[in-house]
């Protein structure tokens, strides 16, 4: 500490030469690029929309902002009620046929680069409503960046989901369960997706198993 | 403004006497109240007429109820009136008792009541700290949620899940109280009366608050009775009809507690009214505790109730009883009943109709926030747009339960 | 609760007015029921309500229910509410479905008591939406909670409660 001190003082005298000077500036400066810092500046500064449908509404954002689970200490404490001045929207709650086209022009509304949390079982997937009023998922007619599953979630584990979206938008995404089993590549795509028609002896053997199945 | 534009030369330009302007203040909009869309037709700043659109959140929970066996159906229910989920747990499963004719144990009433009256009070914190966001005095949603999360605690202790938390079952309640449970209630409720006293400190003297809430959004007694409104609205008008003391349910009859009445009925009865109650739910909560008797928590017939799992390894009866209510489910005799407790916002029926079968053949709530918002064009006509904006807070509507 | 001999007495007030109005008379879990021919129930409700001995001045609730495969299809349920003795009554007007009878689109009718009581305003709207009973009287019946150009009546038996099925490997389609 005295040391830093010393260094500290020299270098302002202009008395760190050579070496010194270069571990010094090494110490203090970091070099990133541009996009690393645009990611950086733009994660830590969201600003979610007010936006909550139903229980999940309770939890985030209502409680999320309170003082327990603090979204300030993530920098995202300006909620704002405009589309037009917010950047993440997060759909907490059931997306009814009413109101899924209201969601998507508010999510039209929103400038780039904007960011779409779905909080909780029913809109991520419909959840335990698999009925005619509820859409089966908000991945139906807007693109979705992460799910958090729950329901409701916890708001830890809505902190949670956003500490992923942060590394997201840093241009870091976390790999999960890919790191973890040493996966990569692994996943099976329902629709689209890189690999999505096994070829050759796989595409075979998925066809012989259906038959299996089915027989 | 001059009521008619007149150019120079003396002839009528724009005739501004009445000039209707009609708004939507659609359904995303920055008071929190859910997804509730107002059509309002203003002139100037007075609002002329008002109608409500809902359905926004209309989830079709009584449709997937007819799908589901008996006990599937009580994480439904809960999810209607998000805020209010026990009351919606003990409506149904105090309806599905009464049309098997049901005993439930006293163990089991206490501890409902003790939860029903926590709920009751972690609803009249979210309405505190929401409305007196949308007037203003933002800093009272920190504070009445540091109380919420103390309640949510609670009952993340007793059930495992902070919120639809599907803890009463036909019959009973799912779980006995952890060992801890009553400490920690208690020390809740004796500091319980001490916030509110300062929630009221922080408003009770408050201009804004004060001049924005008196006078505000009154709608007499009669007009309220026919329109069906029930619950604190009702009680700050002046008239003192509350569920619990009216039809004695569960173990209501045996405690003493106080309804608080308002008189004039305007905005700012509803809100003392509404803390009033809270007040008096941790006098419930007391006596319910402190006259918690030993027993079971949960009835003992087992065709309507799962049976211990100790059980399960020793006797060959709790097996297939077990194995029957987890499949199929018990089945409900052909009857229909309705049955009505008062939940925060006023009286929650559940209408149940069984034809014998394990699944209900209807299942419909009778939701207070649905009944109570026909009475918002009536407070809201003839005043000031900030006058609607507060006398919504004070409606508190639950849009989860407006639209199911 | 009104008890037996008490709901007699009503039935029997209701018939002197208005003969062949109550069609049926019962008790479910101590909660008294009048089953009235639905062409009756304005005089039966108002009569519920104004006469000297009843009272029985707040509708707490006003829903229906389908009864398929049951005949009379439908019942629109009046549940009554005297607040003076805390007594309850619930009034159920039958109907049938005169679609089944060949004409596809008619809907049953029955009248609005909205005049009466306020409260129904909402509720009638909303069992119009869900069972497609339409109210005669009603100033402004239409849908409430399915988007308005909704084509259909949700809450019918013969409605299927839609949504999807879980995708799993042999049911879906369009996997690899």
């Amino acid at each position: 500490m005295r040391e830093r001190q010393l260094r500290a003082r020299d270098m302002l005298r202009g008395d760190l030469e050579g070496e010194e000077l270069e571990r010094y500036v090494e110490e203090k400066v970091v070099m990133t690029n541009f996009e690393k810092m645009l990611g950086w500046a733009r994660s830590n500064s969201i600003f979610p929309l007010t936006f909550g449908l139903a229980c999940c509404a309770i939890e985030a954002p209502i409680s999320i902002v309170t003082a327990r689970y603090d979204l300030a200490r993530f920098g995202a404490e300006a909620l704002r009620a405009s589309p037009r001045q917010a950047d993440m929207i997060i759909l907490s709650g059931r997306v009814s046929i009413k109101m899924a086209p209201v969601v998507r022009r508010l999510y039209d509304q929103m400038l780039e680069p904007k960011w779409a949390i779905s909080m909780g079982a029913c809109s991520s997937s419909g959840g335990m409503f698999s009925n005619y009023a509820v859409v089966q998922g908000a991945d139906k007619f807007m693109p979705i960046d992460l799910h958090i599953p729950g329901c409701p979630p916890r708001p830890e584990a809505v902190l949670y989901g956003f500490t992923k979206l942060q590394r997201k938008i840093q241009g870091n995404p976390d790999q999960g369960w890919r790191a973890r089993y040493r996966a990569e590549g692994s996943e099976e795509w329902a629709r689209g997706g890189p690999r999505s028609a096994p070829s050759g002896e796989a595409a075979e053997a998925y066809s012989a198993a259906r038959e299996l199945l089915r027989a | 403004m001059a009521e008619q534009l007149v150019s120079h030369r003396g002839e009528l330009v724009e005739d501004r006497t009445s000039e209707v302007m009609t708004v939507n203040i659609g359904p995303h909009h920055p008071a929190t109240h859910g997804v509730l869309r107002l059509v309002v037709d203003l002139e100037g700043e007075v609002v002329r007429d008002l109608k409500p659109v809902i359905g926004y959140v209309h989830t079709g929970i009584e449709k997937s109820c007819e799908d589901k066996s008996y006990w599937k159906v009580i994480p439904f229910v809960e999810r209607m009136d998000y805020v209010s989920y026990f009351f919606q747990m003990e409506a149904f499963c105090g309806a599905v008792e009464r049309l098997i004719e049901l005993e439930i144990p006293e163990r089991a009433k206490h501890l409902r009541v003790i939860f029903l009256e926590l709920n009751r009070i972690h609803s009249h914190l979210v309405w505190l700290g929401t409305t007196a966001l949308d007037l203003g005095a933002i800093s009272m949603l920190w504070y009445c949620f540091r109380e919420r999360d103390r309640i949510l605690d609670l009952f993340e202790m007793a059930t495992g899940q902070r919120m639809h938390t599907r803890y009463f079952q036909v019959g009973g309640v799912i779980e006995d109280i952890p060992r801890g449970f009553e400490q920690k209630l208690r020390s809740f409720i004796a500091d319980m009366p001490v916030r509110v006293e300062q929630y009221q400190a922080l408003l009770d003297r408050n201009e804004v608050f004060l001049s924005r809430t008196k006078n505000t959004g009154i709608v007499s007694r009669e007009r309220l009775l026919e329109l069906g409104v029930t619950g604190p609205l009702l009680r700050a008008a002046g008239e003192p009809w509350d569920l619990r003391k009216a039809f004695d349910y569960l173990a209501y009859p045996k405690f003493d507690f106080k309804i608080p009445v308002g008189t004039i009925g305007d905005n700012y009865d509803r809100y003392r009214v509404r803390v009033a109650e809270m007040v008096e739910s941790v006098r419930i909560i007391e006596q319910a505790l402190d006259g918690l008797p030993e027993g079971p928590f949960i009835a003992d017939d087992r065709k309507y109730v799962l049976p211990p799992r100790s059980e399960l390894s020793t006797s060959m009866e709790s097996l297939i009883h077990h194995f029957k209510l987890v499949t199929e489910g018990y089945r409900v005799g052909p009857g229909e009943i309705y049955y009505a407790i008062e939940s925060p916002r006023g009286e929650l029926g559940c209408f149940v109709l069984a034809d014998g079968s394990a699944k209900p053949a209807r299942v419909h709530f009778r939701d207070p926030s649905f009944i109570n918002l026909q009475a918002f064009k009536d407070m809201s006509t003839g005043s000031y747009i900030a006058d609607m904006i507060c006398s919504l807070g004070m409606l508190d509507p639950i849009l989860g339960g407006v639209d199911r | 609760m009104p008890d037996a001999p008490g709901l007699e007495l009503i039935r029997g007030e209701i018939e002197a007015e208005h003969p062949g109005a109550v069609l049926d008379t019962g008790f479910s879990q101590e909660r008294a029921v009048l089953s009235i021919d639905p062409a009756h129930v304005l005089a039966v409700l108002s009569l519920l309500r104004d006469a000297p001995g009843q009272g029985y001045r707040f509708l707490s609730s006003l829903h229906a229910a389908d009864y398929l495969p049951a005949e009379p299809r439908f019942a629109v349920h009046y549940e009554l509410l005297n607040r003076d003795r805390v007594e309850r009554i619930r009034v159920k007007a039958l109907l049938d479905d005169p679609a089944a009878n060949g004409n596809e689109k008619a809907l049953p009718e029955i009248d609005s008591c909205v005049e009466m009581f306020p409260t129904a305003e909402f509720q009638e709207r909303e069992v119009f939406d869900f069972f497609g009973i339409v109210f005669n009287g009603h100033p402004d019946l239409r849908r409430i909670l399915m988007p308005e150009d909704y084509v259909g009546w949700p809450q019918r038996r013969d409605f299927p409660v839609g949504g999807e099925p879980v995708t799993f490997t042999y049911n879906e389609k369009n996997y690899g």
